[in-house]
């Protein structure tokens, strides 16, 4: 498994950043919480190129309910 | 519903050709001196870390719904106590916040020695400082007298647990012993890797730690001298609905019809069985075996043992509904797509259940379950879409008939 953004759904508002950063991972479901369009849907996989994006979003969530779990 | 902590194993009338009573043996409101008299000592001196592999032996897994390999567990929670100097800490979790589950307050009422002997056995293999019980109310004072009572429990210490649905989740467990806040946490670590007080968690559902406190004394064979290769031992099941309320220990993959038949239940009068619970799977008809592994055509996973029947008489769509209704008034609202979601089904299946003629409210229903799983801190919603999913498939001609303004069970029309 390789590196993840993982969702701390008890802190997650909905803000839609994430969304807005990641745009070919996470989508926005009915209530705009982020909605992984691929796999697991809480440790969302991220690949090489998107690493910086992850990174921003974990950084500006206003929640700070996003962490990035790197793969060991 | 009321569940009843004083239910007991079944009458002895026709419990003899399926069900055992191992973990009964001792027999209703089970003292010390009674629980010595019929199951004898526990060996803990004979018990240290290479217990885990009778565990592994005896095929056990967890008795609280997951039905996750014991021995896996135990392993998971020793091993990431390598090199840390904090031994881990074992949970027995009494709370089954499952309204039709009360085979766990039977077994902590009438064999708490039991459980609190596989509690010390699974602390001895782990060499764990620190040990749980974690009991609903009705149960407290017994448990609590029990520990009292004898001199290798004194390390025991008893949490009361509150009966909402989701406090028995596991993190919601450890939050509950940590902070006395019993809703589930978002886990970015295992609770095997940090749970109570940042240590190595263990958490057993209360059944299992007593089939432990067994397979400590008599080994992995004679657990497996019951039941099949792909579910060995016994289990304890929560009857409910159109017969008596009561727990049952039935052997593993047990048939579902005859268990039903042991309880007293007419199985002409059987429209359907909910298994495993408000999280389980409605099925019908009968021939299905209790096992938490096998193909899905025959098999019904049994969770935590709940069995409820329906009687021919009520609708399958009704009964859901009035659960997910439930459900989703029990969604602690911390993850969104619980706490908007659940309502969001309960809704449209309420629709379906009252008659409204919308053919698009079924697609709507499986979207909205896709659209909730694997998206909170703990199974709520998967366990809801599991069921409302399980309610579609198996109900699939009432919803048709539904749709077009009918309902094909109640003489009545409409059930509002």
């Amino acid at each position: 498994m390789g590196d993840t953004l993982h969702i701390d759904w008890t802190s997650c508002d909905g803000r839609g950043l994430c969304t807005e950063l990641l745009p070919q991972l996470l989508a926005r479901d009915d209530w705009g919480y982020p909605l992984a369009r691929h796999g697991d849907r809480t440790n969302v996989g991220i690949g090489a190129g998107d690493s910086q994006a992850a990174r921003d979003a974990v950084a500006l969530c206003p929640r700070l309910a996003l962490s990035l779990k790197t793969a060991p | 519903m009321t569940p009843r902590g004083t239910a007991m194993v079944g009458e002895e009338r026709e419990v003899a050709s399926l069900a055992t009573h191992r973990l009964f043996a001792a027999g209703p409101n089970a003292d010390l001196a009674s629980h010595a008299l019929a199951f004898g000592p526990v060996p803990l001196d004979r018990v240290d870390y290479s217990f885990i592999s009778v565990v592994e032996a005896s095929g056990l897994t967890g008795r609280g719904g997951a039905a996750f390999s014991s021995w896996r567990k135990m392993a998971a929670t020793g091993q990431a106590r390598g090199g840390r100097a904090a031994g881990p800490a074992v949970v027995a979790n009494g709370a089954e916040g499952e309204p039709l589950s009360f085979k766990d307050k039977a077994l902590l009422a009438h064999s708490p020695h039991l459980v609190i002997d596989g509690l010390l056995v699974a602390g001895r293999a782990l060499q764990a400082p620190l040990m749980y019980i974690y009991a609903t109310p009705a149960v407290l004072p017994v448990v609590g007298a029990a520990v009292a009572a004898r001199g290798d429990a004194r390390r025991i210490k008893v949490v009361p647990a509150p009966e909402t649905f989701i406090a028995g989740q596991a993190s919601a467990v450890v939050n509950s012993i940590s902070t006395g806040i019993a809703l589930p946490t978002d886990r970015r670590l295992r609770l095997g890797e940090s749970g109570v007080k940042g240590r190595p968690t263990l958490v057993f559902n209360v059944e299992t730690l007593a089939h432990i406190a067994l397979i400590a004394r008599h080994g992995a064979a004679r657990f497996r001298s019951v039941g099949s290769d792909r579910d060995p031992g016994t289990r304890l099941v929560s009857l409910s609905g159109s017969c008596a309320d009561q727990v049952l220990e039935v052997e593993g993959d047990a048939s579902l019809a005859r268990i039903l038949s042991t309880a007293g239940v007419d199985l002409a009068e059987v429209q359907a069985v909910l298994v495993g619970g408000y999280h389980g799977r409605w099925v019908r008809p009968l021939d299905y075996r209790l096992s938490p592994a096998g193909p899905e055509s025959h098999v019904v996973r049994p969770g935590a043992g709940v069995i409820h029947v329906l009687p021919a008489t009520g609708c399958g769509l009704e009964a859901t509904a009035r659960i997910v209704r439930y459900l989703a008034a029990q969604s602690a609202r911390q993850c969104g797509p619980c706490m908007f979601g659940l309502p969001a089904m309960s809704r449209v299946l309420d629709a379906i259940a009252c008659g409204e003629q919308d053919p698009g409210l079924p697609g709507e229903l499986a979207r909205l379950g896709h659209l909730v799983g694997g998206r909170g801190a703990c199974h709520h919603p998967d366990g809801t879409a599991r069921l409302v999913g399980s309610a579609l498939e198996t109900f699939s001609d009432d919803v048709a008939a539904h749709l077009t303004g009918r309902c094909t069970r109640s003489a009545g029309g409409h059930h509002g």
